[in-house]
């Protein structure tokens, strides 16, 4: 592949895209001090620009161009129906401040799609607001201290985070001013008991639990789990990134989570990566819906005839405002409507379809991969990136070469717990072809691990830009743009 | 893999020199290789805190993952090595050496009694290899 040249290095003095026909007004030059000098703009005719943004997007690694089985990010394919929709003029072109009336189906479909992923999961209620899984996370644990501290239990300032938890969970945790307590996993990957009960006690505000887990494990005493934590006066937050195992299968309020999050992102097939944007509503069981951020969609009166009438009310004890206006509008018309066209049965087999390929990758490497917990997997799996007698090569370099057969890397280094960790989700949007193709990918890099590893260590091969510099891209960071030294004009 | 054997361990990776009542605390070079390249090094404490054993010591950074050290023992801290803030990589090339971390004064010298020995601690690294 040639080397792509930034637009600055193709810009050349006097060239322009865009020549303005002669002013009908006299020309005024702007004044001095808003000319600046360190201001470097690239000079280049139109099809260079178009040539050269075209090019940039087609290096881009999206579900729509490759296989994508980035663990614990659902990267789904995103039907386009859901664009579509989306772009229903009274959808696109309504406004958040539209007095009510005037928005009827719009609040409609808000009121729907709280109440279907309320079925979904088992729970009295949803707030749409949210605008990603953490900030979800964030709303599930305000939820939490506040509840708590209008019951006067002012003492319960601790939150236990099994060690196989997402991520965001601690830090979550920690912006809401609560001690996070790592709760350690047992040898089948569940959260182990014995350590669990020892730091139940009357300074618990709760348990933040991910199921399936990090490591793509169901959860086996997830009730157990959640008695032993209410039991001690705590709430279970249910981290719901890893719903896309359970639709139509399991409800988390049942198995005992009290608050829960959805990433629609995920799960919902709404975009994700390049922006999103994200929306990750939060689910209640009752006695925490009066506590939900407002406001909610609901049927407020009725006519004569029956016919609802929609509007937005905040709960009794609410936490307040999570977003500006309503969240993600455009993302929820997208989320409905792929709930719409799965219905339930339809969704059940969307979780029956992630898990069965999960377990076929995993069952097809499980001979040349070392799997450390060697159980039935949900949606996703994690297997080991090492081997004893290819002491050199890492996590990383696997990682690397998948890149140069068009696959994006799975997640590395997490979960944190697995020495070497590779988490493969590969979602039910994906063919037998496409699996196989990843497997026979699989044995390869193996095989080059042992026989001929310089390989993986210059991997990727076939990118513009090659292995990068992950030490200087941590320390040295540039957040701004820095124009290059000689494309600075001397005044 | 190295484990000095004139120093103490805990099952966390932090390891202490002790020297009259003075200890040097660092992580050890299992810990290092674990994290691979460290890019960052943060103190959660100043010199003069007075710090319990357990307590947070500050958090290490590398291209893998981050993680927080803790104090092996209590005491008041007189030295801490602000060179990792500029130079982190000193964790991977001299963990035992240029890349200690802090010198606290012991508050409890029975506390260094109940750390690992080298082999206790080369042993709990291998189960869990």
């Amino acid at each position: 592949m040639t080397e792509q040249k930034t637009i600055y290095e193709k810009s050349s003095p006097g060239r322009r895209a865009v020549r303005f026909p002669k002013p009908e007004v006299p020309l005024t030059a702007l004044p001095n001090e808003f000319l600046r000098k360190d201001l470097v703009l690239p000079e280049v005719d139109e099809l260079e620009a178009v040539r050269h943004f075209t090019n940039l997007s087609q290096l881009n690694h999206g579900v729509d161009t490759g296989f994508y089985p980035l663990g614990s990010c659902t990267m789904k394919y995103n039907p386009r129906i859901n664009e579509e929709t989306a772009r229903l003029s009274g959808f696109a072109k309504s406004h958040p401040l539209q007095p009510s009336e005037t928005v009827q189906g719009n609040l409609k479909l808000m009121y729907l799609l709280q109440k279907y992923l309320a079925e979904i999961s088992g729970f009295s209620q949803v707030t749409l607001q949210p605008a990603a899984g953490a900030h979800g996370e964030l709303t599930g644990v305000m939820i939490i201290r506040k509840y708590l501290y209008k019951k006067g239990e002012t003492q319960r300032n601790k939150i236990l985070i099994p060690d196989s938890a997402h991520g965001t969970n601690p830090a979550t945790s920690a912006m809401n001013n609560f001690k996070v307590v790592e709760i350690k996993s047992d040898a089948r990957g569940n959260i182990d008991l014995e350590a669990l009960r020892a730091e139940c006690d009357d300074t618990l505000a709760g348990l933040m639990l991910t199921n399936p887990n990090t490591l793509g494990m169901f959860e086996e005493n997830v009730q157990e789990v959640c008695k032993i934590v209410h039991d001690a006066g705590g709430l279970v937050y249910g981290d719901g990134a890893n719903m896309n195992a359970l639709l139509g299968i399991a409800k988390p309020a049942e198995f005992g989570i009290d608050i829960l999050h959805y990433n629609l992102h995920k799960t919902f097939s709404t975009p994700h990566g390049g922006g999103g944007p994200g929306s990750g509503p939060v689910g209640v069981v009752d006695f925490l819906v009066d506590y939900l951020p407002g406001p909610l969609v609901e049927i407020v009166e009725e006519d004569e005839e029956g016919n609802p009438f929609y509007d937005l009310v905040t709960p009794k004890h609410s936490i307040g405002r999570m977003k500006a206006f309503h969240g993600q509008f455009g993302m929820m018309v997208r989320a409905y409507t792929y709930i719409l066209m799965h219905g339930a049965k339809g969704l059940r087999e969307v979780s029956e379809m992630a898990v069965l390929n999960a377990n076929y990758l995993m069952h097809k490497l499980k001979d040349t991969y070392k799997i450390p917990y060697e159980r039935t997997c949900m949606h996703e799996f994690v297997i080991e990136g090492r081997w004893e007698d290819a002491p050199d090569i890492h996590a990383l370099d696997i990682s690397k070469r998948m890149m140069d057969f068009g696959i994006h890397p799975p997640t590395t280094y997490f979960p944190l717990i697995v020495k070497e960790a590779l988490m493969v989700e590969p979602t039910e949007t994906e063919n037998l072809e496409t699996l196989d193709y990843f497997v026979e990918v699989m044995l390869k890099i193996a095989k080059e691990a042992h026989e001929e590893p310089e390989i993986l260590h210059a991997a990727p091969l076939t990118t513009p830009i090659r292995r990068m510099d992950e030490v200087k891209a941590a320390k040295d960071l540039v957040l701004c743009c820095v124009w290059p030294e000689d494309a600075i004009r001397a005044e | 893999m190295n484990f000095p054997t004139d120093l103490k361990y805990t099952t966390k990776d932090e390891w202490i020199r002790v020297e009259g009542n003075t200890a040097t605390i660092g992580i050890s070079d299992f810990a290092q290789d674990a994290l691979s390249d460290i890019v960052f090094v943060e103190y959660a404490v100043s010199e003069g805190d007075d710090v319990g054993k357990g307590d947070t010591l500050g958090t290490i950074e590398s291209v893998k993952a981050a993680s927080d050290v803790y104090f092996p023992v209590g005491g008041k801290i007189v030295a801490v090595n602000e060179d990792l803030l500029d130079a982190p990589e000193l964790v991977n090339t001299d963990p035992y050496g240029e890349a200690w971390m802090i010198k606290i004064e012991l508050g409890d010298p029975a506390e260094v009694e109940s750390m690992l020995d080298a082999a206790a601690y080369e042993a709990d690294t291998k189960g869990r290899e």
